[in-house]
């Protein structure tokens, strides 16, 4: 069973960010970046997968060169191989982007897609979706559990307020993998070793068709406006504390 | 600009709200049929042919995550997903777990497909008629079983008068006592954002959340949690919000009464401390 897992990279949890000087993207030059959570639950998953039905993984990113060490971590979690899309994400739609990641991977003809629900950064939570429409492919999203039959796959599907509920497709389908639905194992040294020798293959994102047209222009981005009602209490640990208790008890009467 | 609103039973007002915001005339379809994703994308696609309109409004709810970004690529488009604001053509949308907003500006010619953030619109006090929509055919690839719950909860969050909740911020499992001692002083009931539970640290049925349970306490403290949107959906009922993080930029902040930006292994027992000495 081949399983294509895509993974994107994005800005650490967590890092304070700045927009950028144009307003429409972020300053990336001190950032470190990571594997998008989502998607390292996806790629866990591909792994288990393959270890329990057999086949290979092929980890598959878009980004610029920096994108090369997220496919490496993969790699060195046990991917078989990696295919790189050298392009930037911030300046592509989810329709643009899903079309590069499309492309790349008809030729594999992929049994299985996995890719995370949404990303930190966008969070437009739509390109697993879009890939699937693209290809021509049945899928789900929002999957807390996934179990592999003779030609298709069930799937647990999270609902609101705690539901769920069972979904079953054929293969080869694209499947959007919720947080937590594994434990996220950590490379072995071994497995940084093998990740070397393994291959990732790159393209262009111009080599693979014309774009379609972008369906969206960003104006601007900037950090919400601060809420008015909110008091912030300050002084040492010790004096918020006691402020916030004095607060409590006599100005919002709830202890 | 002419605006379809394809509602379902969740969040249904609010997106008429929105629909009438938008443009105008506004109309409102239900699909008559059980949910699948294959179904739903063909049955809104025939939709929207048949009404022909420049915008098409959604709740975003889960449904909606699940189709139509489907829909919106079938029209060689894609979906303005998890809007919080609105003036057409531009909207409003969080970016980086709700540290920036972004203004996107709709590109291309319609139809335009937008999905709105729960609880940012107030339901229309009177709403669009809403008409059921049969479509024509309803084959689907994905054949769906009943929803269901895990076992009973064993703990309701809803009945809680004061909630101690815990984020990321704890960082391991192994410091869970700073915040249990806290809730104890409180005689409050511990609960926790997504990450902690899918970690294991907390049972699933204390996750507060679009995807665990929305309470609405008197007292609410979030410690060590960021407030990305899909739990702040869950606790934005509560009459008192208390936020302790380290990160000032940190969303939960927006929607708290009370704030403290320091380390919560340090100022979490120091709280304790306080709560305890004003008792007898």
């Amino acid at each position: 069973m081949k399983i294509a897992v895509a993974i994107k990279q994005v800005p650490l949890r967590d890092h304070p960010l700045r927009v950028h000087s144009a307003g429409t993207w972020i300053e990336e030059g001190n950032l470190s970046f990571e594997i998008n959570e989502p998607d390292a639950y996806a790629l866990e998953e591909a792994l288990q997968l393959r270890e329990k039905h057999g086949g290979e993984v092929i980890a598959i990113s878009l980004g610029p060169a920096r994108v090369s060490q997220a496919l490496r971590e993969a790699l060195a979690k046990g991917a078989d191989r990696g295919i790189h899309i050298h392009g930037d994400p911030a300046t592509l739609d989810t329709l643009q982007a899903a079309h590069l990641l499309a492309n790349a991977l008809k030729p594999e003809a992929p049994d299985l897609i996995l890719t995370g629900l949404q990303s930190d950064d966008f969070g437009y939570g739509q390109t697993g979706v879009v890939l699937a429409e693209l290809m021509g492919l049945p899928h789900s999203t929002i999957i807390m559990q996934v179990e592999i039959e003779p030609g298709k796959v069930r799937v647990k599907r999270e609902l609101e307020d705690g539901w769920f509920q069972h979904i079953e497709m054929p293969l080869p389908a694209v499947l959007t993998i919720q947080s937590g639905l594994n434990k996220l194992r950590y490379a072995t040294l071994m497995g940084i070793k093998k990740a070397k020798t393994r291959e990732i293959k790159s393209v262009h994102a111009s080599e693979l068709g014309a774009l379609p047209p972008a369906s969206l222009t960003i104006d601007k981005i900037y950090a919400p406006e601060k809420g008015k009602q909110g008091q912030i209490l300050d002084g040492d640990a010790k004096a918020a504390a006691a402020k916030l208790v004095e607060k409590l008890r006599f100005e919002a009467r709830v202890l | 600009m002419s605006v379809l609103a394809i509602v379902e039973q969740r969040m249904s007002g609010e997106v008429l709200a929105a629909a009438q915001q938008f443009g105008s005339p506004v109309s409102a379809y239900s699909i008559d049929l059980p949910y699948t994703a294959d179904a739903y994308t063909a049955a809104a696609e025939e939709l929207i042919r048949k009404v022909n309109p420049a915008l098409v409004v959604f709740g975003h709810t889960y449904q909606t995550r699940d189709y139509a970004p489907r829909v919106a690529a079938r029209f060689g488009t894609v979906l303005i997903s998890d809007v919080i604001a609105a003036k057409p053509p531009v909207f409003t949308r969080q970016m980086f777990q709700g540290k920036f907003n972004a203004d996107v500006r709709l590109a291309g010619g319609g139809p335009h497909f937008v999905s709105i953030q729960a609880g940012a619109w107030r339901a229309a006090a009177a709403p669009a008629a809403v008409e059921k929509f049969a479509p024509s055919s309803a084959t689907s690839r994905q054949v769906a079983e009943p929803p269901f719950r895990e076992s009973a909860r064993a703990v309701d969050l809803g009945a809680a008068d004061i909630i101690v909740s815990v984020g990321r911020g704890i960082k391991e499992k192994e410091n869970l006592p700073v915040v249990e001692s806290l809730a104890q002083a409180l005689g409050a009931e511990l609960a926790a954002s997504r990450p902690i539970c899918d970690a294991g640290w907390l049972p699933m049925d204390r996750q507060v959340g679009s995807s665990g349970q929305t309470v609405s306490p008197k007292l609410y403290i979030a410690v060590g949690i960021s407030g990305a949107i899909q739990h702040l959906v869950g606790m934005k009922g509560a009459k008192t919000v208390v936020a302790i993080n380290k990160d000032p930029d940190a969303p939960i902040f927006e929607l708290a009464n009370y704030g403290i930006v320091g380390d919560l292994f340090e100022v979490v027992p120091a709280l304790v401390e306080e709560i305890k000495k004003g008792k007898p």
